[in-house]
């Protein structure tokens, strides 16, 4: 199953080998990392999306991530109400007849061109990661010269559901 | 006792007017640290640090061993006999690596140490300089924690912090990687960085509902079991132990490094459990429904196969790492926190339990009925027997260190620990070639006490060269060979598993271990038949110096009982002869 962890970091050398080097040994599949300083000075926040069979596996990431001296907090969030979000940048081959078409797949996405060259487009956009994805799958057929993502960032939102009430929809991965 | 202090008076006021440094902080920080034994090698990184050392000469007990790898299993012994860290210096690149196996080795067993590395100047960090390794990289899955220190007003507080976080919570390595520019330059006289180190708060109080949760669980219990490991010896909480088994008249069953924890000869203890652990102890963790594991972390030469791991039982899992919960073997009584206060807690809240004396009987026939056992030869010794006449001669009472292999097992079996902190292994990583320097730390740690190396004359040739501690100090440390001629546990394995190929498993020759010990002015005898030992052991054990005994045992002899790998505790075999 397919999780979303966060982990604020004391931001000190070596804090991101120690922690990447941590889940290969104990052979945690990441399927990104997001790193990013957060409001607090020499404070980061990290942002994984881990593949895990169970909830015993999930738990030893957890706490393989807590023991570590420079992780102050682990928060598995996917079950919580949270916003989730990635930017991907996508290069594709194009030239002045197509830009208008493209511009046409391109808009519901809210995506934005942000590069123009002779042949390529470039094209930025953000949101959920099966929004990213629907995308590159739409502009996939006019080829595809690069793809830079981001990986997830997230975090909960201000407001969380009272126990009891359904969570799912807020959840990124259901 | 120690030979050749005199030649090194301290005569070297005149220095005293020069500006502090980065190596002088480090000094003082380690007086403060309460440090009074040091097991250093110097080299190029690290000059300024032993310049520095030089001057406060008499405020440490410094130990040269011939190999870094020495050096720190040295140290280890000296943490878990002393309960205090030990305390490394070494180079930067092969000094450094030379240590890694012990840094490992200490991790996985918990033993609180602090290591001081040298590293390259500053500006060529990162150049592939002249003796540069990653000693950060390189270490950074095998300790506790590591720092390298980038700014001199640092290294107070990274020294401050590396000794807390090595010995609280599950003790542990910490390295600190120290830059030679940084130790060498002037600095201030004093720094005042606060300790800080918000990520890090170990658990140490148990949770008083979870300890209500076991009690509940032994009211209803009919088979409960106590397994005991090595944290019970690093909270210091045997007393406490004794009398919660004894009250309830719970039989106890221990790890490898547990052994100690609970009085070997008491009739509730079991034995060892795990591959070569008694029939009793894993039959009763087999049939248990109600296992209560304190400070033990369900290794797998202790489990075995996990299908057949205490199959219908309530786990209670009391462990100051709550990594460990769960980790290898589903728990449903969780409690984190210091061994010692956990049982404190239990002997608080439990004051009556049902009564288990069917049950006890039950284990305690299978003690009875199927004990460790080997045959004894008609004048030939083996191990087995040679180390029960260790025991015997020194009632239980020695520090015992072992090396790696069968001669371990045996010694695990044979030599019953009835006191804490007396038995020093490695456990996690089976360290071939820790055992002879880690009873040189041993006895560092207990000038007082005698300690023995059992070890095989395999391992001993990974770090015999610290021989030259015992010649050098007159260390009275004694070491006992068992000899088979043979890598002796993977000569069982292929004997077992493998149909006899014996590949590379026994030695066609071997070195004159009595010339040896010779060699290095040490008193060295070699013994061939059990009617000599017993005459000889007792003047040898009590001999006012070291002593190596080369006993010459059979190669043919196994360690049994056995959980062949991949089988289940109900499973051993050679439980009789
Ligand atoms: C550094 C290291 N290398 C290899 C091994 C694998 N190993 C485990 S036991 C053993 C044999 C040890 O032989 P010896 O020291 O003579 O002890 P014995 O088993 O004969 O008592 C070996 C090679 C190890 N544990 N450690
Ligand atoms: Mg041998």
């Amino acid at each position: 199953m397919k999780r979303i962890i966060t982990a604020k970091v004391r931001n000190r050398s070596g804090v991101l080998n120690r922690i990447t080097g941590l889940l290969q040994k104990r052979q945690f599949n990441i399927e990104s990392i997001s790193v990013g300083r957060t409001e607090t000075e020499g404070i980061s926040r990290m942002t994984f999306v881990v593949e895990v069979e169970d909830f015993q596996k999930l738990e030893q990431v957890t706490k393989q991530l807590n023991k570590q001296i420079d992780v102050l907090k682990v928060s598995d969030i996917t079950d919580k109400a949270i916003v989730a979000r990635e930017l991907a940048l996508i290069k594709i081959v194009s030239n002045g007849q197509l830009r208008a078409e493209i511009q046409g797949i391109i808009e519901p996405f809210r995506a934005t061109v942000i590069d123009v060259s002779k042949d390529t487009l470039s094209i930025q956009v953000t949101g959920k990661s099966e929004k990213v994805e629907a995308l590159i799958e739409l502009l996939r057929p006019y080829g595809v010269k690069d793809i830079a993502r981001t990986g997830v960032t997230a975090f909960m939102r201000g407001q969380q559901p009272q126990a009891g009430q359904e969570q799912a929809p807020f959840s990124l991965l259901h | 006792m120690v030979k050749a202090k005199a030649e090194h008076q301290d005569n070297n006021p005149t220095i005293s007017h020069a500006p502090k440094t980065g190596a002088d902080l480090l000094i003082e920080a380690l007086i403060d640290a309460n440090v009074d034994t040091l097991f250093g090698y110097p080299g190029g990184a690290v000059l300024p640090i032993f310049d520095a050392l030089y001057k406060k000469k008499s405020s440490f007990n410094q130990v040269l061993a011939r190999h870094e790898q020495g050096s720190i299993h040295a140290a280890e012994g000296y943490a878990r006999v002393s309960g205090k860290p030990g305390v490394v210096i070494a180079t930067s690149g092969p000094g450094a690596t030379n240590l890694v196996t012990g840094i490992a080795d200490a991790m996985i067993d918990s033993l609180p140490l602090v290591v001081f590395t040298g590293q390259v100047n500053q500006a060529v960090i990162g150049t592939d300089a002249f003796q540069e390794a990653d000693i950060m990289g390189i270490t950074t899955p095998i300790t506790k924690h590591n720092y390298q220190v980038r700014s001199i007003s640092d290294l107070p507080r990274v020294i401050k912090e590396a000794f807390h976080i090595a010995t609280t919570g599950r003790p542990g390595p910490v390295l600190i990687d120290i830059p030679k520019d940084l130790a060498a330059n002037p600095c201030a006289d004093k720094y005042d960085e606060a300790f800080y180190l918000p990520g890090y708060q170990p658990t140490i109080k148990p949770n008083p509902l979870q300890v209500k949760k076991l009690k509940e669980a032994l009211e209803t219990a009919q088979k409960p079991v106590i397994l005991t490991g090595a944290g019970i010896l690093f909270s210091k909480a045997t007393e406490e132990i004794l009398s919660f088994a004894k009250t309830h008249q719970i039989p106890v069953a221990s790890t490898l490094l547990g052994l100690g924890a609970f009085p070997g000869e008491d009739e509730l203890f079991l034995g060892m459990a795990g591959m070569h652990g008694t029939y009793a102890a894993n039959q009763a963790l087999y049939e248990t429904d109600l296992l209560i594991n304190i400070g033990a972390r369900f290794d797998d030469r202790l489990t075995g196969n996990l299908d057949h791991f205490a199959p219908s039982a309530i786990v209670a899992h009391i462990d100051i790492d709550p990594a460990e919960i769960g980790k290898n073997i589903t728990t449903h009584i969780p409690i984190v926190g210091d061994a010692k206060l956990a049982l404190k807690e239990m002997c608080k809240q439990i004051k009556t339990t049902p009564d288990f004396s069917t049950w006890l009987s039950h284990v305690q026939e299978n003690k009875a009925n199927y004990p460790l056992w080997y045959t004894k030869p008609e004048t030939d010794m083996i191990g087995q027997w040679a180390i029960e006449q260790v025991f015997k001669e020194t009632n239980g009472d020695a520090i015992i260190t072992t090396d790696v292999g069968q001669h371990q097992m045996w010694t695990a079996q044979f030599y019953k620990f009835n006191k804490p902190n007396r038995w020093v292994t490695s456990g996690g990583l089976g360290t071939m070639g820790f055992g002879f320097p880690a009873a040189i730390g041993a006895q560092l740690a207990a000038p007082e006490d005698m300690v023995v190396a059992i070890v095989g004359d395999g391992g001993f040739q990974m770090t015999l060269q610290e021989l030259s501690i015992l010649q050098e100090r007159n260390l009275p440390v004694k070491i006992i060979i068992v000899n088979n001629a043979a890598l002796g546990m993977v000569r069982q394995w292929q004997e077992k598993f493998y149909e006899k190929r014996y590949s590379e498993s026994v030695f066609s020759i071997q070195p004159d271990f009595v010339k040896l010990a010779e060699a290095y002015e040490i008193k060295g005898v070699k013994i061939d038949t059990q009617e000599e030992l017993s005459e000889k052991l007792p003047d040898l054990l009590a001999y006012d110096g070291p002593v190596l005994i080369d006993c010459r045992v059979l190669q043919q002899e196994n360690v049994y009982p056995m959980i062949a790998p991949g089988k289940g505790l109900h499973e051993m075999i050679g439980v009789k002869p």
